[in-house]
């Protein structure tokens, strides 16, 4: 990296010990460097554990506003010895590393192309604080203000949070408030303080909001009127169902009788959990449930009666690594295949493909709609990265005018104008068949049933009454193509190479596009945002020489998906795979295309 | 089952409820079952409740799994809507179902396959949450549509049709349903309709779950000599340790019961469930009691039936959540979506 002066425009680690509280420290670190209306990127890299094992946060600071991680690290806060070694490594040459002085360093970990600072954190702090706990946490802090200092992070930002936060605390607010000085005036005196890259205040997250996915799913669960949330707890996808329940707790209260106007119903397992909003949608209800890979698994069997008994439910899997418990808190896009086509028999479900929180939202609310007019279980897919890790995204907006589209309804006036009702009856031509509530009108009543039935409702096991309704099925699914959210496209006619992808990877894939048009390679872009694929999915296969399929899993999921559900010669769909756990990067992507054009010109 | 279709004429002097329909207006479809199956006595038992009970049938909802039993809601109130699950999974749909609308009236019909051994989970979670149906188990102890494995309430020493003999121990769902924190257990037979009928209307009346757990024989596979759930076993071992009716709210109790051994409990809606004792000693409302005599007389090969076990203060599913008493699906959505200005509002803690 070029030595000279260089602003907005670096990435910091902090090495951790899980369970001490650094998530606190570390929030507000980025939130700081957020109100300086510089554009941050911030990624937990914590274990499956409750208290001990190596934990990490990123913090990338990118005037640019880009989305992903960088790839690389500018300066490493080394709070544990164990990870030591490792995160001496990880720094790039130039960079800088902080470590806690208090006690020696050996001598052989060192580097001489780095700036090793050592700080005696725990030695200040326990010299200041009475107790082992509110010693172990100030620590924490003072590593943000001895960062604050290196980084010419504004203070009074830093103060002002502390003041926020513990507003109602004045002793909390007093220990903060030291330990930031703490840190900060050690900092201010040991060392050239800024170091060559620091931050500076800039205007570029006005209107903006930090925000995890997981929150804003549950937001948009709540905007949508759902009203029944059934689960399952689950790494990475609990925290949904917490944000649900408190968000509810405050905007969802009858205020005469403080009774609760939402159901949330903590299942005894995931199959219960599907079970729970198959009955409640059936009977009138907008239900959801929060689950991840391995809920999926056990869901399978009840999302197949959905698909073929026609009942909405919506569903979130905020993806983690598989196969089997995998790494429960790590990233992938692993579940494409298994969701797309849960269940046994001729079965396929309509699934969402959000890149941010942002979309968590208005997708979340669209996947809703989509079940009820679709009648069909609805998928959307988040990670553990979009899920779990606070995005930087534009404020999020709603338009009062909204109204639900509950799809083919028939109430008590309509069924007490028609001679008899049929559930299953294709009656528009486009594959959706009309529904009725229980207990609205005794004409409505019908037999819902997971076995062969024929259009009218009633069990069947002769082949032509069968074949008809999954036929319609089928034409059902033609239609959900007219529905379902277009996918994002930038095309120029100047190139035939392109890029399609999904989910967490847009803002790797955004990057990697800047990078590569720097080196002189132009690329298209299509970002899916559901399937099934409509024609504009199509068009883009069509109009490309060759596609590279930029995922975060092993067996390129979303390229077989394109290779099974459109006309595209496979040869030009090009694998472009990371699957280690860790959120994708656009130098993931420069390299592999890089790579693969090298190879091709060389052949 | 049955080729010949029942004519829908109602005769002019059918008694009509207090709705004025008659019982043909709680019938089904034609059974697809055996000749002679114990669980058609038990349709045929809960459309005489439901007629009774007054309720209209499209205010009722019907819930299965998978098994002979779990196709018996076909065969019963054709105005209701059904829902046949999948096997085992009938109790969280049926969770679902009420949380959305807790106004309709739930019957669950399922199996001692369906609900002891696939859905015993299940079956169990229902419970502890005292969600509010009546959940009956149409009990042979035989898996039939497979043509005649042991379930899981198969007695040690039973005999399947072909000799095999059962050595593993048996579940008992009342004393399962018991130790689980049910409020109201009961043990009928599809032969005693006498008993059966006031018992489905008392667990339909009861605010909560209640559990029916009916010993309904297989006459294909489960009714042979060495069987313990075949009619003849059945006849010779039951006997009604308690006797139930049930009155509903508006009418007042005539008849005078003798003290001590007559039990009026008032239910939620004002109806009152009468339980007769035939054996003094018994205490219907003494768990630990129950449950030990329970496990007394299945040792003893003996079958009691009749209202088991009853407590009326546990609160259910909807009181539990403190969830509105205007049904979820009823609440307007401007009610349930907080609008524009409340999201720009509490965006604020995300700056």
């Amino acid at each position: 990296m070029s030595a000279g002066p260089r602003t907005n425009d670096l990435t910091i680690l902090i090495a951790n010990v899980n369970g001490t509280g650094s998530a606190s420290a570390n929030t507000l670190l980025m939130k700081s460097l957020f109100r300086m209306g510089i554009p941050v990127v911030g990624k937990n890299y914590f274990p499956s554990n409750i208290q001990g094992l190596p934990t990490w946060y990123e913090i990338r600071v990118t005037e640019d506003g880009y989305l992903a991680r960088s790839g690389r690290v500018d300066v490493v806060v080394a709070m544990n010895a164990e990870t030591y070694q490792k995160d001496l490594d990880r720094v790039v040459a130039g960079g800088y590393l902080i470590y806690d002085s208090t006690w020696p360093r050996a001598s052989m970990l060192t580097r001489d192309d780095i700036t090793i600072f050592g700080i005696p954190f725990a030695k200040m702090c326990n010299e200041n604080f009475p107790t082992a706990r509110i010693r172990v946490l100030m620590k924490n802090v003072a590593y943000v203000g001895a960062v604050a200092a290196l980084l010419d992070i504004d203070l009074d930002i830093i103060r002002d949070a502390l003041n926020r936060t513990f507003a109602s605390k004045a002793n909390l607010l007093d220990a903060n408030s030291l330990a930031i000085d703490l840190g900060y005036n050690y900092a201010k005196e040991h060392f050239d303080c800024p170091l060559p890259f620091f931050a500076k205040s800039m205007d570029k997250t006005r209107d903006h909001i930090m925000i995890d996915g997981n929150t804003a799913t549950a937001l948009g669960c709540m905007y949508a009127g759902a009203t029944v949330g059934a689960w399952y707890p689950i790494t990475p996808s609990t925290s949904v169902m917490d944000a649900f329940t408190a968000l509810c707790e405050h905007y969802r209260k009858d205020p005469k009788t403080g009774k609760r106007n939402f159901c949330v119903i903590q299942a005894e397992d995931e199959l219960s959990a599907m079970g729970m909003v198959l009955g409640a949608c059936w009977n009138g209800a907008r239900a959801f449930t929060p689950t991840s890979g391995p809920g999926i698994s056990l869901m399978s069997e009840l999302l197949g009666y959905g698909y073929f008994a026609e009942i909405p439910a919506v569903l979130i899997d905020v993806q983690r690594c598989g196969p089997s418990t995998g790494m429960p808190t790590r990233t992938q896009q692993a579940d494409i295949m298994s969701c797309a086509y849960a269940s046994h028999g001729d079965t396929r479900h309509v699934l969402l493909f959000p890149a941010n929180p942002e979309e968590c939202f208005y997708l979340a609310v669209k996947a809703f709609d989509l079940a009820d007019r679709l009648q069909t279980p609805v998928i959307l897919m988040t990670d553990l990265d979009i899920g779990m890790n606070d995005w930087m995204c534009p404020h999020l907006e709603w338009d009062d005018s909204y109204v639900p589209d509950r799809g083919k309804v028939m109430g008590a006036d309509q069924l007490e104008k028609i001679e008899s009702f049929h559930r299953y009856l294709d009656v528009d031509a486009d594959g959706i068949p009309y529904r009725t509530f229980p207990g609205v009108h005794p004409k409505g009543a019908y037999f819902t049933r997971g076995s062969g039935h024929n259009m009218y409702g009633a069990y069947t096991e002769d082949r032509r009454e069968y074949q008809q309704v999954v036929d319609r099925l089928r034409l059902k699914w033609e239609t959900a193509k007219e529905y379902v959210p277009a996918p994002a496209v930038d095309y120029s006619k100047k190139y035939r190479v392109g890029i399609i992808s999904m989910g967490s990877c847009d803002g790797a894939v955004r990057e990697a596009r800047d990078r590569l048009l720097e080196s002189g390679v132009g690329l298209n872009y299509l970002r899916v945002k559901a399937f099934p694929f409509n024609d504009d999915v199509q068009k883009f296969l069509d109009a490309h020489d060759r596609i590279y399929v930029v995922e975060q899993n092993r067996d390129a999921q979303l390229r077989g998906l394109l290779t099974l559900e459109t006309r595209v010669h496979p040869e030009k769909l090009v694998p472009t795979l990371t699957y280690d756990g860790l959120p994708i990067h656009a130098w993931d992507v420069v390299n592999a295309i890089n790579e693969d054009m090298a190879a091709g010109a060389a052949a | 089952m049955s080729y010949i279709k029942k004519p829908k004429v109602i005769h002019p002097q059918s008694p009509r409820n207090e709705l004025g329909l008659t019982v043909r207006d709680y019938e089904g479809g034609m059974s697809t079952l055996c000749a002679g199956c114990g669980h058609d006595s038990v349709t045929g038992a809960i459309v005489q409740a439901a007629f009774e009970l007054n309720i209209p049938p499209h205010r009722f909802v019907k819930m299965s799994g998978i098994g002979c039993s779990s196709k018996t809601p076909a065969y019963f109130m054709s105005q209701s809507h059904g829902f046949n699950a999948v096997h085992g999974r009938m109790p969280s749909v049926a969770t679902g179902a009420n949380a959305a609308n807790a106004e309709l009236t739930f019957i669950g019909v399922s199996g001692d396959g369906d609900t002891l051994s696939i859905g015993l989970g299940q079956f169990c979670h229902a419970i502890r949450r005292n969600l509010n149906m009546l959940y009956i188990i149409e009990n042979n102890g035989v898996y039939g549509l497979t043509k005649g494995q042991f379930s899981a309430s198969a007695d040690i020493g039973s005999t399947a049709k072909k000799g095999e003999v059962n050595q593993q121990t048996p579940i008992d769902p009342c004393r399962t349903a018991i130790s689980m924190g049910a409020a109201f257990v009961a043990r009928s037979f599809s032969g005693d309709r006498d008993q059966l009928v006031p018992l489905l209307k008392a667990g339909i009346a009861h605010n909560g779950f209640s559990v029916i757990d009916i010993i309904s024989p297989c006459v294909t596979f489960n009714d042979h000599e060495g069987s313990t759930k075949s009619y003849e076993f059945t006849r010779e071992h039951y006997h009604p340790v308690i006797q139930t009716d049930y009155v509903p709210p508006t009418q007042e109790i005539k008849v005078k019961y003798d003290e001590g051994a007559a039990m009026p409990i008032v239910l939620h809606d004002g109806s009152q469930i009468v339980l007769r004792k035939v054996d003094a000693e018994y205490d219907p409302t003494d768990r630990a009691k129950v449950y030990s005599y329970l496990e007394h007389c299945q040792v003893a090969g003996e079958i009691v039936t009749g209202l088991l076990y009853f407590d009326e203060t546990r609160p259910e599913m909807h009181e539990l959540s403190n969830l509105s008493d205007t049904p979820l699906t009823a609440i307007a959505f401007d009610e349930l979506c907080p609008g524009r200005a409340t999201l720009q509002k509490l965006q604020e803690v995300y700056r």
